[in-house]
């Protein structure tokens, strides 16, 4: 069941950024930035978690949750060291996705013709 | 044929036996499983065209259409007075770099995919007013090098509706000069077109955006000239694709001329159905490659007797179009017959 769930949610989240591609004139980095924002957005208001908590990795994968974890980061690190918090923490739970995609693009890069 | 060679405003025609002597064409994977690959000179099995960087894959389509085009007019690059070339990356790079190579005195245009009938259109009139012997026009489009230039990097994999089309790879050039002694087909006529701006903005509709340029062209074209739609066997636009296509019928019916019977458009005759490529090819190569090739053999075997090749160019930029600025179109056309040369004497 929460195989299901997950798929559902997830796929709800994915058909609400297909639809934003085909029915606006929203290019894919438009979408993916106001997919980013709306985590932001659902997590500020108390309800990207209880989403997590019911659909899981459907909450968890799509890219609303870079929004989420952004949102998490700065607000631990406010709670820690006040406004400059927000700064320095916007990356503290996302840096390892961040570094991840550096280090693996480098690593793509030097095995392959990156010239596309 | 009155000796005029202003007819109008836009319109000129040649009153010399100006002719495209020889042409050729070379293309990449796709254009060579088409349809029309029979009457290709050169199909390179990928993309690259055994070069290291798509943009020297196109280089190499441009070089071998020229070459292949001078062998087959049995003349050599010194004998050229002029060749006009163009493509759509920054900086015409393609033209200069593979004219650096070719050493032919060289005037590079851009006129986005119009630029296949632009070039031609100025070759023709350099011949006929006698300032040079023979000309050639010649212009390249790449598919991954477009997608770079005007869309995003590849690999980014970006989705695309069905209004969008598929850049052709491939390049075309045209040997031209009087025909003395040549059976080539006569270049009659050419109508330069007006930048004409409707407001899209969607760089995936370039087909609706430039169909008013053509239709301003195609009915300057029959005002100046004063033929009709039915004085050709043919009319094909460059590259309007499906959706610019009906279009452009639909323009052309409000002007009271009736195309249909004869129109048909490059970017949808050089694929097929099966093949994938939204509403259908665009680019320079689209225009070129199928005039070059298809249509100047269908003239040459008498299939057409007079065909008007109306290559159509969007003359946007990416930061252009990034900045919200529509897209301004232009329309350039050619009139080619089968006329019988005269003998050398």
């Amino acid at each position: 069941m929460d195989y299901v769930i997950a798929f559902i949610v997830g796929g709800l989240i994915c058909t609400i950024g297909q639809l934003l591609m085909d029915m606006t004139s929203m290019t894919p980095a438009h979408v993916m930035s106001t997919l980013v924002v709306s985590g932001v957005v659902l997590d500020s208001i108390g309800l990207y978690d209880p989403l997590i908590e019911f659909a899981g990795a459907g909450a968890t994968v799509p890219i609303t949750s870079f929004g989420h974890a952004l949102y998490h980061g700065a607000i631990s690190e406010v709670q820690q060291h006040g406004i400059i918090g927000v700064i320095t923490g916007i990356f503290e739970v996302t840096s390892a996705g961040i570094s991840a995609a550096i280090v693996f693009g480098f690593l793509a890069a030097l095995f392959f013709k990156p010239k596309g | 044929m009155s000796q005029r060679k202003r007819l109008n405003r836009q319109t000129w025609q040649f009153t010399r036996d100006i002719r495209i002597l020889s042409s050729a064409v070379a293309v990449g994977p796709r254009e060579g499983k088409g349809p029309l690959a029979k009457d290709f000179d050169k199909i390179y099995p990928d993309l690259y065209c055994g070069q290291p960087t798509w943009e020297k894959a196109e280089r190499q389509l441009l070089e071998d259409a020229v070459k292949q085009a001078l062998k087959k007019g049995n003349r050599l690059a010194d004998e050229v007075d002029v060749i006009l070339a163009g493509d759509l990356l920054n900086q015409t790079i393609t033209s200069n770099f593979a004219m650096g190579q070719l050493q032919i005195p060289f005037l590079g245009m851009f006129g986005a995919c119009s630029t296949s009938m632009e070039t031609l259109s100025v070759a023709a009139a350099l011949v006929d007013s006698q300032y040079a012997h023979y000309t050639m026009a010649a212009c390249s489009s790449h598919n991954a090098t477009a997608e770079r230039q005007f869309r995003y990097p590849t690999e980014y994999g970006a989705q695309k509706p069905d209004s969008a089309q598929w850049t052709v790879t491939g390049a075309g050039a045209a040997l031209v000069g009087t025909g003395t002694g040549m059976k080539g087909p006569r270049i009659t006529h050419a109508t330069i077109g007006k930048v004409i701006d409707m407001g899209i903005k969607n760089p995936f509709e370039l087909g609706p955006a430039m169909a008013p340029a053509a239709a301003d062209t195609l009915s300057t074209h029959f005002l100046d000239t004063g033929r009709k739609p039915e004085d050709y066997d043919l009319i094909v636009t460059g590259d309007l694709a499906k959706v610019g296509y009906q279009i452009l019928i639909d323009l052309m019916k409000d002007l009271d001329y009736d195309i249909a019977p004869v129109y048909n458009d490059c970017g949808i005759m050089i694929y097929g159905e099966d093949q994938n490529v939204f509403s259908g090819g665009s680019g320079c190569a689209s225009s070129a490659v199928v005039t070059y090739s298809h249509i100047v053999k269908g003239i040459l075997s008498g299939k057409w007797k007079r065909v008007l090749v109306c290559a159509t160019g969007a003359l946007f930029s990416p930061v252009s179009y990034q900045q919200g600025e529509s897209i301004p179109c232009i329309a350039h056309a050619v009139a080619l017959e089968n006329a019988e040369g005269k003998e050398r004497s």
